[in-house]
């Protein structure tokens, strides 16, 4: 019997100022290890899911639970979640001063675990990590996202998902805006997730070539606020051929 | 969603806030009269031209306006105001062990005579209205380099150089303050840089004011000659007191033909203080003058540091960060006079309001028609934390030539929420998140100052973070 990781039970959610109601009941159910799509039309709400999950404070859940690890998090702060073993990779990654990546993902590590790690094993590790994913060294150094090119983002979103080592990963349209080559070397570094964490994935998307190398478990399809369909990889090829309309349309 | 309520930690002052008692201390009545400025001037056993000029200056002074464009200074009450406090049988001394206990202890726990040992070529140390403390490295001495208190260089070999020099930047008729300073000025530094002499590390003056409702008047006069170097650093610092105290220095800072001048300043008044001070430059032929200014403390100020490039190829840079907390209302920026073809010059700022604290950038360049071929380039960046903060930018341009390139970039932000949550999802605390955000802001002035002030100012906007980030 499959373990339940994260549940999410009729979730209302609306942003934080306004009335404006996003997502209107949504249920799902993630078991532990397993590989998720949400797909859907531009403004279905796929990454209002994926930041509530994660405790965006910019929306606020009207009515609904989330249960993750055991443990109900509906009103926990993200910094919590994140400890518990969840982690996203974002859209749009933004840019930090005054903190270096290397200095970032050691910091969030520690503050994960509440370990200190030895440098030397960090520097290794993340040498390594950064080598599965093309990147120049001298990145680490850099100030988190600085300059950083649209490509070079994801690929430290993903760098930090593999030094995480989280249960869940959350990649929101972490295809998308990049070229072949980068898609494939961000698709290896999910892969290496899969692998060597074992961790369960949301994948919202809206093209399919990151899920090429994907066991797919389940998609799940968002329409408005609400999901309209659901069942194994077949949808994301079916979608990938005939797009949303009928799904709209329903 | 779950909200905390956080904040980001307030300038921790405490270390700054102690005080001894001032039993020992000789103090003339308070107020302003011309019987009182004779007194300094009796004190000081000031030559005649001094004594004069101090008369002269609080003539001026009676006659001005206070400002009436800035932060109110409304609180400030110049009938009470000390103008001069020593400490009794005041000696300059050049040794620590010889400096008065209490005296001793207060720049024990500055960490002044640590620095010395440390990092420091020579340092100045002021209670109140005098030097208490003053000492230059014999291998510094020996290079020709002059680093006194004012009075005694009044008195000495450099006689005629300072009355060549003094207040001859910084009049007393440019404005009340400055009027002010020219009749009660006691203390301060000056330093004389021979040509082509090198001072490779830095000196450093550090002002303390102990007393209640005291005023601090100290006169900075540097003169780098042609070539040199020198990197001088300027700190101050006063406990907390209920009543009103004033700064009104003055610094005259004089770079010669191709020599550089770099002139740092940690100012972390008391919030009790008007910071009222006077800084002027002015730079010959291919020199240059460096300000890093940092301003964290003081109840209100009006700071502007300016740069009279008044040579071909001069240059000016101005690096500053201000903080401006509960209470405070910092009025800062710089000012540049181009006067002279291809000169130029960079100012690049950020400041920081929290908990209703006003802070304010206030710009002026002007080139004049001399100033054939010169640029100006401005930044100025400021970070509200939280919606009852203020910040505002005045910049003021008046460019009487043509052939000139000047830019002004102005940013005024809020934290982004998405960038605390950016952090958050990471594992880090919401506190964590927005200090690491407001430290980030400020690194790029951080960067330009000597190490244990960065460290310093890291520990002012009270950051901290858990391990070992940064």
């Amino acid at each position: 019997m499959a373990e339940q990781l994260l549940n999410v039970q009729n979730l209302v959610v609306s942003v934080a100022d306004e009335d404006k109601e996003i997502l209107h009941g949504v249920n799902l159910t993630i078991n532990r290890g397993e590989t998720h799509v949400l797909m859907g039309p531009n403004g279905a709400g796929k990454s209002t899911l994926g930041s509530t999950l994660m405790g965006d404070p910019r929306y606020k859940i009207n009515d609904g639970k989330i249960s993750f690890e055991g443990q109900d998090i509906t009103e926990l702060s993200a910094d919590k979640i994140s400890k518990l073993g969840m982690f996203i990779s974002f859209q749009n990654p933004v840019e930090i001063p005054g903190i270096t990546l290397s200095n970032f993902i050691r910091t969030s590590i520690e503050n994960k675990t509440g370990e200190h790690i030895r440098l030397w094993d960090f520097k290794k590790e993340l040498t390594k990590t950064m080598e599965i994913l093309n990147m120049d060294p001298s990145y680490a150094d850099r100030d988190l996202n600085v300059g950083f090119s649209g490509g070079e983002k994801k690929k430290a979103e993903i760098l930090q998902l593999l030094m995480l080592k989280p249960s869940l990963a959350i990649l929101d349209e972490t295809d998308s805006g990049l070229d072949v080559d980068a898609v494939r070397t961000v698709s290896k570094g999910v892969e290496e997730y899969k692998k060597s964490v074992g961790g369960a994935l949301i994948v919202i998307t809206h093209s399919t070539r990151i899920l090429e190398a994907l066991d797919i478990d389940q998609t799940h399809v968002l329409v408005s606020g609400n999901i309209v369909a659901e069942g194994d990889g077949s949808i994301v090829d079916d979608i990938n051929e005939n797009g949303f309309e009928k799904y709209i349309n329903q | 969603m779950a909200k905390e309520k956080t904040e980001v930690k307030d300038i921790d002052r405490s270390k700054y806030d102690f005080r001894y008692s001032e039993d020992d201390a000789f103090k003339l009545n308070e107020g302003l009269t011309p019987e009182i400025v004779a007194q300094i001037s009796k004190e000081k056993n000031d030559p005649e031209w001094m004594a004069e000029f101090r008369q002269k200056s609080l003539e001026l002074y009676n006659k001005m306006d206070i400002p009436d464009w800035g932060p109110s200074i409304e609180g400030l009450d110049m009938d009470h105001i000390l103008t001069y406090v020593r400490p009794k049988d005041n000696k300059m001394q050049k040794d620590w062990k010889d400096v008065p206990r209490d005296i001793k202890d207060t720049f024990e726990k500055l960490g002044i005579p640590k620095a010395e040992r440390e990092s420091l070529a020579g340092v100045g140390a002021q209670y109140d209205s005098e030097l208490v403390y003053h000492n230059v490295k014999k291998e510094v001495a020996e290079q020709g380099v002059i680093y006194s208190d004012v009075e005694s260089a009044l008195r000495g070999p450099y006689a005629d150089l300072i009355k060549k020099h003094f207040m001859k930047l910084i009049t007393p008729n440019d404005h009340k303050f400055a009027a002010l300073h020219g009749a009660v000025w006691s203390g301060g530094s000056f330093v004389y840089v021979p040509p082509g002499v090198h001072v490779e590390i830095p000196l450093q003056s550090y002002f303390r004011l102990n007393a209640a409702g005291a005023g601090q008047f100290e006169h900075t006069l540097i003169i780098v000659e042609e070539g040199a170097y020198l990197h001088f650093i300027e700190g101050c610092s006063a406990p907390k007191y209920n009543v009103a105290n004033l700064h009104a220095g003055a610094v005259e800072l004089y770079v010669g033909k191709n020599a550089t001048l770099r002139y740092s300043t940690i100012e972390n008044w008391s919030k009790n203080m008007y910071n009222l001070n006077t800084k002027r430059a002015k730079v010959e032929e291919g020199g240059k003058i460096e300000w890093i200014s940092g301003s964290f403390g003081s109840h209100v100020s009006y700071l502007y540091p300016m740069s009279v490039l008044n040579g071909e190829g001069a240059r000016s840079e101005f690096t500053g960060v201000t903080f401006a907390g509960k209470g405070q209302n910092l009025d800062t920026g710089c000012k540049v006079l181009h006067n002279a073809p291809h000169t130029s010059s960079y100012v690049n700022t950020r400041s920081i309001s929290k908990d209703g604290g006003v802070s304010t950038f206030r710009s002026s360049v002007v080139m004049t028609k001399n100033a054939k071929g010169s640029k100006s380039s401005t930044s100025c960046q400021s970070l509200m934390v939280d919606n009852i903060s203020r910040s505002d930018t005045i910049p003021a341009m008046d460019i009487r030539v043509a052939d000139a390139d000047v830019g002004h970039e102005a940013k005024i932000g809020r934290i982004s929420d998405e960038v605390v949550f950016y952090l958050m999802s990471r594992g880090m605390s919401e506190d964590d998140a927005r200090a690491l955000i407001v430290r980030g802001f400020a690194d790029n002035v951080g960067k330009e100052l000597p190490l244990e002030y960065a460290v310093e100012m890291n520990n002012l906007i009270g950051l901290e973070m858990k391990g070992a980030i940064g």
